[in-house]
């Protein structure tokens, strides 16, 4: 008599050839395995930008002057505001904004010019369509810089004095890691973890139950298999999709998208690594509480949708209340998203990595018990 | 009586019971497989069979009852039975997206066989499998099917066969070679429990046992279990025997009547009453009356009929 009961690496490889030879089989998984990074990235690289530009704009200028002239075309200049039309009054640009025609109203009431150049301190008003706060939040905030530097060129001369005396101390901000504020950096690495989520989890939550469905499961339960085996025997080939999707979106983010590489590349694959074990584990979990293929997708998705939500992928993590934070703080996505922009973007290395990388690890490990706990060893 | 002093039994269980939900499956079944028999597990569908298999091999814990399995205990020693034991589920259970030779390596690599692909080879040729070494086994027709299972569960030498129906929905030629397989391997010391409806492979049979809702009725070699029931059939010989069946149904000492064509088997408990009823009735059909032994067939729809519907009103 051989070895009683504990690992077997004969069994755990005969599991691991049995998976890769199945998956070769199925053409469908194995085009979606591609298929799946490639099509995201399209739409989403693409897709998603949250510094929006061009922003269509609609003036009513009541007081045509050198400087409101002057003022539009710097609005113009920022890149933020497209002027697309001259209104005649306000209640047109009431209605072109109900319309959702144009985001933005600049109205300039008559005598401006002549109320500046006497000190008076007139306003211009400019309405926002503000249903949807982040297409005009970067728009808005620009205008400071631009009425300030409108100001600095205009009023010179005999007026200068209109110019009022300069802030007593002065702020530099440094937008760092990315001064542009170009939405893909942030996005593509992001979306690195996103795929590697949905197919990961998928597709394993589909391994133990798809065995069930075909009646398979009855003849591995008779052999004598141990669940650690059959478990980490079946995650294997998955490990290798999951780099080879990771590859495929590194490829894009670099010679598509032109995202800056600042840390290494190791680095980079071994925080790919650590997050697909991570989320092979939440997948072979739910295959072994769901009872069918069903039932294992339903819960693939119920655990996808916080993800994309809750983890910083789509929305800033720091906006969300506590309670959500601590959700968002469960979820390995979102340290996957912190590891992968420290690391690409800051360039950050083990240190600053690593309080992103223990929790991974404790998932991965706390996980892997639940699923072998939770593994029937009969077909009761 | 340790595993390793080869116990006399290969299966012996007592008292096995199995509830799924509210519905009580198995009822107290005790069995008793001598090592080296084929043992024959008859019952309608839906009667126990698989789901008592099922207990002896650990796939099912049973909700009492005891026993042991090559020795080793059903309840703890699972592992080890598993390792013991061949067993053939009653739906081809391979993997169908797996050529054959891929599945029975895949067997050979579980059980740790030490010469893996002379072993593969050798089951491939024993049943013939070799041609079609390279086809996925969802492409085989039921009996080559039931040959690659066949050859996977023999792989690791198992000394106990737990087979489930093996030859259900197989073609009489398929049947006839697969039961010559199986007895030249119980020749050699493999003890056979075998699950099936079919009375041309009970009576190969060196014991049988007979379960219905659950409970095991009889058990006994062939002859033990016709003579156990103290069934006295007569056969009719003639025509347009369908009338007289309804009209010998409701005579004293008819118990049952099962029409084989041009015969009418009629079986009855009571041999003085049948003998009365038959002969007046040949007598006033004007057809040949033979007194036949009751054959195993006969037993069994006796046994079924007995348990039927009245909840199971046997002695």
């Amino acid at each position: 008599m051989t070895a009683r009961s504990g690992f077997s690496l004969t069994r755990w490889w005969s599991i691991v050839l049995k998976e890769f030879t199945q998956l070769r089989r199925d053409r469908l998984t194995f085009a979606m395995i591609v298929g799946i990074p490639i099509v995201q990235m399209a739409l989403f690289g693409y897709a998603i930008n949250t510094n929006p530009r061009h922003l269509d704009t609609a003036v009513i200028d009541a007081d045509p002057s050198d400087i409101t002239r002057s003022l539009l075309a710097a609005m113009q200049n920022s890149s933020y505001f497209h002027i697309v039309s001259d209104l005649p009054s306000e209640a047109a640009g009431r209605e072109a904004l109900a319309q959702g025609r144009v985001l933005f109203v600049v109205n300039i009431p008559a005598g401006f010019t002549r109320q500046l150049l006497r000190h008076e301190h007139p306003s211009l008003l400019i309405e926002a369509d503000a249903t949807d706060p982040t297409a005009t939040a970067s728009a808005l905030a620009s205008l400071n810089g631009i009425t300030q530097s409108v100001i600095a060129r205009e009023i010179t001369g005999p007026l200068a004095f209109l110019q009022g005396s300069p802030a007593p101390f002065s702020v530099n901000v440094h937008p760092m890691f990315n001064p542009d504020s170009i939405t893909q950096y942030s996005v593509v690495p992001g979306l690195m973890g996103v795929v590697l989520t949905l197919t990961m989890v998928m597709m394993t939550g589909l391994a133990m139950t798809r065995e069930r469905e075909r009646g398979t499961m009855e003849n591995l339960l008779a052999m004598p298999a141990t669940p650690l085996e059959v478990m980490t025997g079946k995650l294997v080939p998955y490990i290798g999709i999951g780099l080879l999707q990771a590859s495929i979106i590194l490829l894009a983010a670099r010679f598509v998208f032109h995202v800056p590489f600042f840390g290494s590349l190791g680095a980079i694959y071994l925080a790919a690594l650590l997050f697909i074990a991570a989320n092979l584990t939440v997948g072979i979990t739910f295959s072994s509480l769901a009872q069918n293929q069903l039932q294992a997708v339903q819960l693939a998705i119920f655990y996808f949708l916080p993800n994309i939500l809750l983890s910083g992928f789509m929305f800033p993590f720091q906006g969300m209340p506590a309670w959500a934070r601590a959700i968002g703080d469960l979820l390995p996505l979102t340290y996957f998203n912190r590891l992968i922009r420290g690391i690409m973007l800051k360039g950050n290395g083990w240190p600053d990595s690593w309080p992103s990388v223990w929790p991974m690890i404790v998932f991965t490990v706390a996980l892997m018990a639940v699923a072998v706990a939770t593994y029937r060893r009969t077909l009761d | 009586m340790t595993a390793e002093s080869s116990p006399e039994y290969a299966i012996d269980v007592r008292g096995l019971n199995k509830h799924f939900g509210d519905k009580h499956v198995v009822r107290d079944v005790s069995l008793r497989v001598r090592r080296g028999e084929i043992f024959g597990f008859l019952g309608p569908n839906g009667s126990g069979k698989t789901t008592t298999i099922r207990m002896v091999c650990g796939l099912l814990r049973p909700d009492s009852g005891a026993g042991t399995c090559l020795g080793y205990d059903i309840q703890r020693e699972s592992a080890e039975i598993k390792r013991n034991v061949g067993y053939m589920t009653q739906r081809f259970s391979f993997w169908e997206d797996l050529t054959i030779s891929e599945n029975l390596d895949f067997v050979a690599r579980m059980y740790e066989i030490p010469s893996r692909s002379a072993a593969v080879r050798q089951a491939l040729k024993r049943l013939g499998l070799t041609q079609r070494a390279h086809q996925l086994a969802g492409e085989l027709s039921g009996g080559w099917k039931q040959r690659m299972a066949l050859a996977a569960c023999m792989l690791h030498q198992p000394r106990l066969l737990l087979l489930d129906e093996p030859t259900a929905g197989v073609d009489p030629r398929a049947r006839r070679d697969f039961w010559d397989e199986i007895q030249s391997l119980a020749a050699g010391g493999i003890s056979v429990l075998v699950s099936t409806h079919y009375m041309d492979e009970a009576v190969r049979c060196h014991k049988l046992a007979y379960i219905a809702y659950g409970r095991l009725l009889t058990q006994g070699s062939a002859s033990e279990v016709i003579a156990g029931q103290r069934l006295t059939t007569w056969a009719l010989h003639g025509d347009r025997l369908a009338d007289l069946q309804e009209k010998l149904r409701r005579q004293p000492g008819v118990e049952q009547t099962v029409s084989f064509g041009n015969a009418l088997h009629v079986s009855g408990t009571d041999a003085a009453a049948l003998q009365q009823t038959v002969e007046s009735a040949a007598r006033s059909e004007g057809l040949r009356a033979e007194k036949i032994d009751t054959s195993l067939e006969d037993v069994f729809i006796h046994l079924m009929s007995q348990s039927d519907g009245s909840g199971g009103g046997h002695a």
